[in-house]
This record gives structure tokens, C-alpha cells and sequence, in this order.
């Protein structure tokens, strides 16, 4: 009867609450594709990575039967293509891109991430080039995921990357207009990025990784909402112990798939990815969560402490579940790709200074915010700046993903398809901060003594 | 190697023959089976032996899902380990 029991609650799970794997992501190092000849290099990165990815499509299909539960995205990181492409005397990387895109497509995975560059104490000349190519790269390919890593705890931040990155969100919403500037749903300015990240868009393969390997991103907020909905009358305590119980189940489903794709891949297995990630869909959204522990609408007072909450929990529930968690591991609150945040921007519940506050709680930063077309691209440093130093001072991952949506402004609404989901513009504050932006130079690391 | 098939649906006369028959057809070994009625809802969970199946998974999958779309019924099969990592330490 306890077995029936628990069979049955798996497939509510599955059948009602949407729980599924939201993505494998295999990670492949390019670091041996570098060469002195540019299409060389890329003769190289397409040959390793449709040799390696080849079957990773068909046999996450496989597990995904078997077990009877989707695996949503099937997708690829590979090393910061700066590291790769500095090899060769290139003027820009868009041609590098475009051999990612074409890979991608040839093994049938939806996102290929690591169009990136880790730039948080300056510059190399490859760097630069990167950067400077990701407008074009993203206009012209279909599934290339990029990121700029600008900071980190250890290293402070890079301003003068902070100043650029505005400029470059503002050119790639410019490149992609015709679709809602959809180019900046694919990019992410990091500051302590992780090396093993499996969620795009900011997914790379760090240099410290093996040659390749198999991490998998859970997720199951309709699992977390239901079962915090089933006790309204518990205490913190309480709902804390329901939802580590709820994120151990949903944890260990994850570990079961991604070991078992990495072993049909004979990869080695990377990490599980904690993070609740939501979708558009209805019943798949963390802002419900939220609000099923007594909010009116996400955004609200008590909306940080519910996350807080909730991340915690998550994150000690899943931890003893899996053999070794890693990447981002928290909840997510990508605004266009959550039903019930959307719903709350909507009301003008939820504001861009309020995410920047529950940022502080949880990964991994202002994702998915559709802001004014008209937003000036040292506004946006100005965010990036701050979202940063939330992160540096508090030694977590935080990253900006804004899209400035060209020909709209507030009110109205940017649609961008798919998972990406849609969102209305929202409000920025229109207090110019060009002087501060435009100081460039570093900021310093703080101190890691004296906390308070 | 097990197989958990869960039934889901308005009761009505032949669930369980006809989903054994296609498990018989295609030599899936019923280990174990527990059904209830509740307030007109059918369930059903059945433990299944796959390790001899005559056909693969997947077809076996395609064929429960055919009868269950023609009971109007919600047929599922998944490998047992699924619920052992959920539900077990």
C-alpha cells in the first residue's frame, strides 16, 4: 500500500504538477580546438563537438521513455569561445558563432551556450573581440547562447566591462528588433559566473572541467507550490521541512535521469543543478510559490523572506539527494518566464527594485526584464553595476538579463516565444548615472573580514 | 528488470484484461498488481517483470498508450528506479 502510495504520487507529479527534468546539458572543452588559422579552429569545433554530442539528443529521448518523465531541453556548453578563438588572428568571432549554430543544429539541441568571455580584471585582446562580436553573433544565429563574466568576490569588478556590456545589450536589442529584441534573451553579464552552470543562457564550460561531461538542471515548482498549498496553516518550520521533502523527491528523479544519460553517453557525470526553474506555462511558475505561502502578489511585502525561505529549503532538501550539486542551485525568477511573476508586473506588484532585492536571496539575478526601448545604455550599465555588486560583496552568483525592447516602452508588452515566455515593459528609473558609468577602471575587491 | 504500469481513469468493464492482454502479447511478466475504486476513479498500479519483453520498451510504451487512449484512460510505464531514487534513501 506504501508502495502504491508513493508510485501515485510520483505520477501526480509528473501527470499534474509538471514536474520534469528541465534540461541535460553537456559540457565540452574546445581548449584543443585553438588554432593559428581561424577556420581551422572551426573545421575543429565542429567536428568535436557533432562527435561527442552526437548521441546525446537520442539517448536522453531513450532515458526520457523509460523513466517516464520529460526532459525538456537537451543542450551543449562549451569553453569561453575567447579562450578558443584568441589562437587565431581573427577580427571577430561572428564566424565562430555561426560554426556553434551549425553544430547545434546538426545534433538536435536547442541551446549551445559559451559565446563568452571572463573578463572581471580586464581585457585580453580576444576578449575585446568577443564582446564586440556578440551583436552580430546573436542577430545571425538561431540557438547560441552567450555571457560576460564582468566580476567576482575575489577580483572586484570590471567597470570598463560593465560600460560596454550597456552598449552591448543596447546593439544586440538594436540587431533583433523585429523580434522584440529577442538577441538579448540569449545573454547574460555574470559576476561570479559559475564554471558548470547547465541553464542558459549562461551556460559555458569553465577550464577546470574535464574534457567533457553531463550536467542536468532539475526543476518542479508546481511540485513545491502544491505541496506548500496543502499546508496553509503550518508553521515556517513546517513549511520548511515540506519543501525540503518536496526538493529531496524532485532531486533524486534528477540525479536517477542525469546519471543515467551521462553513463549511455559514457561521460562522466558533472553536477545536478538544484534550481526551481519556472516556464510560462500555468502551474509551473516560482512567484506562485511564493504566494501560496500567504502573499497577495509576488512583489509584496514579505516577498524577499518567502524566497529566502524557499531557496534554503530547496537547497537543503536537494543536497543529501544528489551526489554532487553544483552550478546555480537556487530559484530562479526569470520575470518573462514565469506565469505568475508576469501576472505580477502586471498589477505593479513587482518591480525592477524589488527583484533587485529578492536577488539577494537567490539566483541568480534580473532575468528576463523586459525594460523601455528608450533606456539609455549607461542606465543599463547602471544596472549591471549594481546587480554586480550585490553578487561581489556577497559572494554569489548574480547576473543581468534585460532586454531593452526597441519600439516599445512601458505598458506594453514584448512577446518572445517558447520557454522565453513574454513580459510586460517595465519601469526603469530615468536618473541618469552616465557620469558614474563612464569612470571606468575597476572597482576593488572588498574585504572578506568584518562582515556585516 | 521492473516496470511500474499505472491505470487512471472512470471505471469500466475489461481495464485489466485488456491492458494484461497486451503485457501477455508481449511477454511482460505481472509481478504484482493493486487496484482501487474510488467515487467512479479507477487506479491501478502494476509491477511488472520487462527483463524478457519480446518487443522494446518504447513499442511496448506505444501499444499501453493505444488501449488506454481507446479506454479513455490515462496508461503509463515507467522503469521501476524512477520511484526507488524518489521514494527511498
Amino acid at each position: 500500500m506504501a508502495y502504491t502510495k508513493n508510485v501515485l504520487e510520483t505520477v501526480r507529479m509528473i501527470e499534474e504538477e509538471k514536474l520534469d527534468i528541465r534540461t541535460v546539458t553537456m559540457g565540452i572543452s574546445l581548449l584543443d580546438c585553438a588554432d593559428s588559422d581561424g577556420e581551422r579552429a572551426r573545421k575543429k569545433i565542429y567536428d568535436k563537438i557533432t562527435h561527442l554530442a552526437d548521441q546525446l539528443v537520442p539517448q536522453a529521448e531513450r532515458v526520457s521513455t523509460e523513466y517516464g518523465i520529460d526532459i525538456v531541453n537537451k543542450r551543449i556548453s562549451v569553453t569561453p569561445i575567447s579562450l578558443v578563438a584568441g589562437a587565431c588572428s581573427d577580427s571577430d568571432y561572428v564566424e565562430f558563432a555561426k560554426t556553434l549554430d551549425k553544430a547545434a543544429a546538426a545534433v538536435g539541441v536547442n541551446f549551445i551556450g559559451g559565446f563568452s568571455a571572463l573578463v572581471p580584471k580586464g581585457f585580453t585582446r580576444a576578449d575585446l573581440t568577443l564582446i564586440n562580436s556578440i551583436p552580430e553573433a546573436l542577430a545571425q544565429t538561431e540557438c547560441v547562447c552567450s555571457s560576460v563574466n564582468i566580476g567576482s568576490s575575489k577580483l572586484g569588478i570590471n567597470m570598463d566591462a560593465v560600460q560596454i556590456m550597456g552598449e552591448v545589450i543596447r546593439e544586440t536589442a538594436q540587431l533583433t528588433k523585429d523580434q522584440d529584441s529577442l538577441g538579448c534573451a540569449k545573454l547574460v553579464v555574470f559576476c561570479n559566473a559559475v564554471e558548470d552552470n547547465p541553464f542558459m543562457a549562461g551556460a559555458f564550460h569553465g577550464i577546470s572541467q574535464p574534457d567533457s561531461v553531463l550536467h542536468v538542471g532539475v526543476s518542479g515548482p508546481g511540485v513545491v507550490k502544491n505541496a506548500v498549498a496543502r499546508y496553509p496553516d503550518a508553521s515556517f518550520g513546517e513549511l520548511a521541512e515540506v519543501i525540503k521533502k518536496t526538493a529531496f523527491k524532485i532531486t533524486r528523479a534528477g540525479q536517477l535521469v542525469g546519471t543515467t544519460v551521462a553513463q549511455r553517453l559514457n561521460v562522466p557525470f558533472g553536477i545536478l543543478d538544484l534550481s526551481l526553474a519556472p516556464t510560462p506555462e500555468i502551474g509551473d511558475s516560482v512567484g506562485r510559490i511564493l504566494e501560496s505561502m500567504g502573499l497577495e502578489h509576488t512583489g509584496g511585502a514579505g516577498t524577499t523572506c518567502a524566497l529566502a525561505l524557499l531557496n534554503d529549503a530547496v537547497k537543503k532538501g536537494g543536497i543529501m539527494a544528489s551526489s554532487s550539486v553544483g552550478g546555480l542551485s537556487g530559484a530562479f525568477i526569470p520575470v518573462s518566464e514565469d506565469e505568475g511573476m508576469i501576472e505580477a508586473a502586471e498589477l505593479g506588484s513587482l518591480t525592477l527594485e524589488k527583484l533587485e532585492a529578492m536577488t539577494c536571496v537567490c539566483s541568480v539575478g534580473l532575468d528576463m526584464i523586459a525594460i523601455p526601448g528608450s533606456t539609455p545604455a549607461s542606465t543599463i550599465s547602471g544596472i549591471i553595476a549594481d546587480e554586480a555588486a550585490i553578487g561581489m560583496v556577497n559572494n554569489k552568483t548574480t547576473a543581468v538579463r534585460l532586454i531593452p525592447v526597441i519600439g516599445k516602452e512601458l505598458g506594453e508588452r514584448a512577446e518572445f516565444g517558447g520557454l522565453l515566455g513574454s513580459a510586460p515593459v517595465m519601469k526603469v528609473n530615468p536618473s541618469d548615472c552616465s557620469q558614474f558609468v563612464n569612470r571606468g577602471g575597476q572597482i576593488p575587491a572588498p574585504i572578506h573580514s568584518f562582515k556585516n | 528488470m521492473n516496470a511500474v504500469v499505472t491505470v487512471i481513469g472512470k471505471d469500466k468493464t475489461g481495464i485489466i484484461y485488456n491492458i494484461s492482454k497486451i503485457l501477455a502479447e508481449n511477454n511482460a511478466n505481472i509481478l504484482d498488481l493493486s487496484q482501487t475504486v474510488m467515487q467512479d476513479l479507477f487506479t491501478m498500479v502494476m509491477m511488472v517483470d520487462i527483463s524478457d519483453i519480446s518487443c522494446d520498451f518504447q513499442t511496448l510504451k506505444e501499444e499501453l498508450d493505444k488501449v488506454g487512449a481507446g479506454l479513455g484512460l490515462s496508461v503509463r510505464i515507467q522503469q521501476e528506479a524512477i520511484f526507488n531514487a524518489m521514494h527511498s534513501i
